[in-house]
């Protein structure tokens, strides 16, 4: 029944694949506060979403940068005011201090503001961006919607919220966009900040209402219908999911909080995947749902999903055994390290965009460019 | 296929029923038209079909709801997808997924419908509704047509005996429109579908209907032949209206069965000749008009995430105008009002409101210079009101504009009497809405006044005072610009037509002249009496009564 495929025929790649190489890549940033090697993660993510991505889909990444980099001016800002528990020798300003009673020792508020805190907080900011960086990629380059086509039939109610979600949060921002557009109108200039206030009323039940519809057109449509199922299996299948998402998000946590006890990394995460297969199982058995072209895990995915576990494996081996420039130096500063060893780890996570095959629509897009004659015209556009 | 048994439905024990009474039977095979006003209860009555009322909407019904034998109360809407595909309204808030072909895969994998009869059914859903195309492009990327096609193509593709539809036609332009209604006449036609179909618009569906339910105040009519409840209803497009007026027994549903009633009168009407200009680009004629010029617009491009969907429009419009700009989704109408009011800027050209002299840039002016000259009542009128009553809209808007108090309520008063102080905007009917969005925008008094899509939503009536509103807009000196897909209404109200498309101009002329001549956006009355220049019922009165 299933054809054996070229691996490199276009195609959509196996969206867990995707799932994979992008948690790997940000483990791996997760494990460093090295500038250059985490320069060099955003890098990889970027030029693999530039060479991977299906025509039209939503960009998160660019989205998920700019978060990144609100992030690293937060953390200058509070580390500029409060400290940073580091204490420097290059002191760059003195901002006006704040006296505070004795009991509150090791908190201030103003101070001297040194380099070392400084980049320290620049390391850490960009710790944060790298790793929301990876987030983004695998967000533009697999949906989430198409990794929730997975979800059991048994956890019809999540499964109904969690799509209404994903589909909410976009849009909330276009909605928001349009009420704000439309507050000019009435001769209001969108920049005042007391706006926001006034257009949340309409844009939040302009989305609610959507989202009744969406819901409403999922109902109708037949989704968990026919799930013939005793309470008994219900209520195993909820608990091991519960207990599996759970264990996943914590064993996740631990893997990426590289100060968590090692016990909350790996082995968490791999019971809480077991219990969420187990649970996949259960659901599985009695769910009468088909799957229309069913993603395929063949050697494209192995390989995405290898060229993301290695970045990650090199970089939890280099954190733990305190290699030279996985996190430099603090006091003093110090230009870090560039360790070639790692480097040539995180450029493996480029691979994907070798190993992945072009999406059909992305290849059509190509060979239209490369023969503008029978280029399809409509899909050059967004 | 569908028996309703004495079924009446409300939201609680004590509230007045949303509808009442619906006692019918529909066979198969049959093309149903609900007609009713806006508000009178459609879409319930089309939501009991399928079971989402009660089930999904909370509230009781009375009586029974059988769907190919089985009761609505016990089936819940999931368990009456194989028999029944419900098209909401608004297709893009009905996606689940992100493609043309997972939308249509998505019910059948709901429905456990075996790998190798999904891939074959989508595949021949693709062909039937004319999707082969666009079949791996992201929904959010196809236009509006296309969108309402894949939407009757994603619960069609689980192949229901039964086909349910809230206006499928009220977004889109008169030759989508068409194509979606042809596709639906071949499925009742060739595959034997019962089709319920809701739709204001009723000059595009009406010559489809073999039977018509009509509905008022959540009174449902027993099945009515199309004819037979065209003499008595309360709602009726222009065909009907100039066979009503003409006496003409049966009542001729289509344009072609008119046009042969027509014959006659076609020959003793006497033709209007076509004032102004005959056509063309000429008739913009920056200059020769004498009225004062209330806007300018010259060479404008406009590019939306980098591509250009104005390309070079040139455009004056003077006081006394009302200008309908024509032409199909997507083809930059909506852009070339967001430009006018300042929403979006000019990529190069130049926009100037005002009279010579007092000119304003709308793209560098601040948004309260730009509300006392140019005003726009968007789409959605709902987005541009945010207080929690009427009395508290007007007084904001008064506020906003610094005008006395009480400006703004005078102005709805006068366009919309009646509307209750202490209602919430969003419980508003349709046109009540659209009044008070319409009495914000006016209470500045712009001499420019902009409306897009204004009939989206509106039945007959509500349109009727829309007209009659917009004509004594432009007695007073106001012009008046606005977008629509409705031919109808540019044929009422419409002093000038300019159709766009692709970004460009490619007609601007008086109304009858480009209306008349133009095979997708001829009003009815154009149709039935081509090739004479006479657009409304109005106006055929008008002569008759002249010849006579």
């Amino acid at each position: 029944m299933i054809p054996v495929l070229h691996p490199t025929l276009p195609r959509l790649l196996h969206p867990a694949a995707w799932w994979v190489w992008g948690v790997g890549m940000a483990v791996a940033a997760s494990r460093t506060t090295n500038p250059f090697l985490l320069l060099l993660v955003v890098a990889v993510v970027a030029w693999v979403v530039l060479e991977r991505r299906e025509v039209g889909t939503t960009n998160a990444l660019a989205g998920f940068l700019v978060i990144g980099l609100i992030a690293i001016g937060l953390r200058i800002v509070m580390v500029s005011l409060l400290g940073g528990g580091v204490t420097g020798r290059v002191v760059l300003v003195r901002l006006p201090e704040v006296p505070l009673p004795d009991w509150t020792s090791g908190v201030r508020i103003g101070g001297p503001v040194t380099l070392e805190g400084l980049l320290f907080a620049v390391y850490q900011g960009m710790q944060l961006a790298a790793i929301l960086a990876c987030l983004g990629a695998v967000n533009a380059l697999a949906s989430p919607r198409r990794l929730l086509r997975y979800v059991p039939a048994t956890l019809y109610e999540i499964g109904t919220a969690v799509v209404v979600a994903l589909t909410f949060a976009p849009q909330l921002i276009e909605d928001a966009q349009r009420v704000r557009m439309a507050r000019r109108l009435r001769g209001h200039s969108p920049r005042n900040p007391a706006e926001i206030g006034r257009i949340a009323v309409p844009v939040l039940v302009g989305a609610l209402e959507r989202s009744l519809d969406l819901a409403a057109s999922m109902e109708s449509r037949g989704y968990g219908r026919a799930v013939h199922r005793t309470a008994r299996s219900t209520r195993l299948a909820g608990l091991l999911t519960l207990v599996g998402v759970g264990g996943v998000v914590v064993g996740l946590y631990g893997l990426l909080d590289a100060t968590s006890p090692a016990l909350l990394g790996i082995p968490t995460l791999a019971l809480g995947a077991g219990c969420a297969v187990a649970a996949l199982v259960v659901g599985a058995r009695r769910d009468p749902r088909t799957h229309y072209r069913r993603d395929r895990w063949a050697l494209p995915e192995w390989l995405v999903a290898a060229s993301g576990a290695v970045p990650a494996a090199v970089m939890i081996v280099a954190g733990s055994r305190h290699w030279d420039g996985v996190v430099p130096q603090q006091v003093p500063a110090a230009l870090p390290p560039v360790p070639l060893v790692l480097v040539a780890a995180i450029a493996v996570g480029a691979a994907a965009a070798v190993f992945a095959p072009v999406p059909p629509l992305l290849a059509r897009t190509r060979a239209g460019a490369a023969d503008p004659v029978t280029a399809p015209r409509e899909l050059v556009q967004p | 296929m569908i028996e309703f048994h004495d079924a009446s439905f409300a939201y609680d024990e004590d509230a007045a029923p949303v509808i009442a009474g619906a006692d019918f039977v529909l066979d198969e095979g049959e093309l149903t038209l609900v007609v009713g006003p806006t508000g009178s209860g459609k879409s319930t009555l089309l939501r009991c079909i399928n079971g989402l009322v009660p089930h999904f909407s909370g509230g009781i019904l009375h009586g029974r709801v059988v769907v190919d034998g089985r009761d609505t109360r016990t089936h819940r809407p999931r368990d009456l997808a194989d028999v029944v595909g419900f098209v909401l309204q608004d297709p893009v808030s009905s996606f689940v997924t992100d493609t043309v072909e997972e939308e249509l895969a998505y019910g059948m994998e709901a429905l456990g419908v075996d790998a190798t009869a999904m891939r074959r059914r989508v595949e021949e859903t693709l062909d039937l509704l004319g999707l082969a195309e666009v079949r791996s492009r992201p929904l959010r990327t196809l236009s509006g047509g296309q969108q309402q096609r894949v939407a009757i193509g994603a619960v069609l593709a689980s192949g229901p005996r039964i086909l349910v539809l809230d206006e499928p036609t009220s977004a889109l332009d008169p030759v989508a429109a068409e194509d979606v209604l042809a596709s639906l006449h071949r499925l009742v036609h060739d595959l034997g579908l019962t089709v319920v179909v809701a739709e204001h618009r009723l000059e595009r569906v009406i010559h489809h209907a073999d039977r018509i339910l009509l509905i008022e105040e959540g009174r449902v009519s027993p099945l009515l032949d199309p004819a037979a409840a065209m003499v008595t209803s309360p709602i009726y497009p222009p065909v009907i209206a100039l066979g009503r007026h003409l006496g003409w027994s049966p009542l001729p549903l289509s344009v072609r069965d008119a046009r042969r009633r027509a014959r006659d009168l076609r020959l003793t009407l006497p033709d209007r000749a076509p004032d102004g200009v005959s056509t063309g680009l000429d008739h913009q004629g920056l200059g020769l008009d004498q009225r004062p010029r209330v806007c300018a617009v010259e060479r404008l491009v406009v590019r939306r995430g980098g591509q250009p969907v104005l390309r070079g429009i040139d455009l004056a419009v003077h006081e006394g105008d009302v200008v309908a700009v024509m032409g199909r989704n997507g083809a930059g109408k909506s852009t070339l009002l967001a430009s006018l009011v300042g929403q979006l800027a000019p990529a190069s050209g130049t926009i100037r409101l005002g009279s010579p002299g007092t000119t304003l840039d709308p793209g560098r002016a601040r948004p309260a210079e730009i509300v006392t000259r140019a005003g726009m009542v968007p789409q959605d009128p709902s987005s541009i009101l945010y207080a929690d009553s009427v009395a508290d809209e007007c007084t904001a808007a008064d506020h906003d504009f610094h005008l006395a108090a009480g400006t703004t309520r005078a102005v709805l008063e006068r366009i919309a009497p009646g509307v209750d102080d202490e209602q919430h905007p969003r419980e508003l009917s349709e046109g009540q809405r659209l009044s008070l969005a319409l009495a914000l925008i006016l209470a500045s008094e712009p001499r420019l006044v902009l409306l897009d899509e204004p009939t989206r939503g509106l039945d007959y009536q509500a349109k009727h005072r829309l007209v009659a509103l917009l004509r004594e807009l432009a007695t007073q000196g106001h012009a008046v610009l606005l977008a629509t897909h409705d031919v109808e209404l540019a044929a009422e109200v419409a002093t000038r037509v300019v159709v766009l498309a692709e970004g460009e101009v490619v007609a601007d002329g008086p109304a009858a002249t480009v209306l008349a001549g133009s095979p997708a956006f001829a009003p009815q009355v154009a149709k039935i009496l081509h090739p004479l220049h006479l657009l409304t019922v109005d106006e055929v009165i008008a002569c008759t009564g002249a010849a006579s």
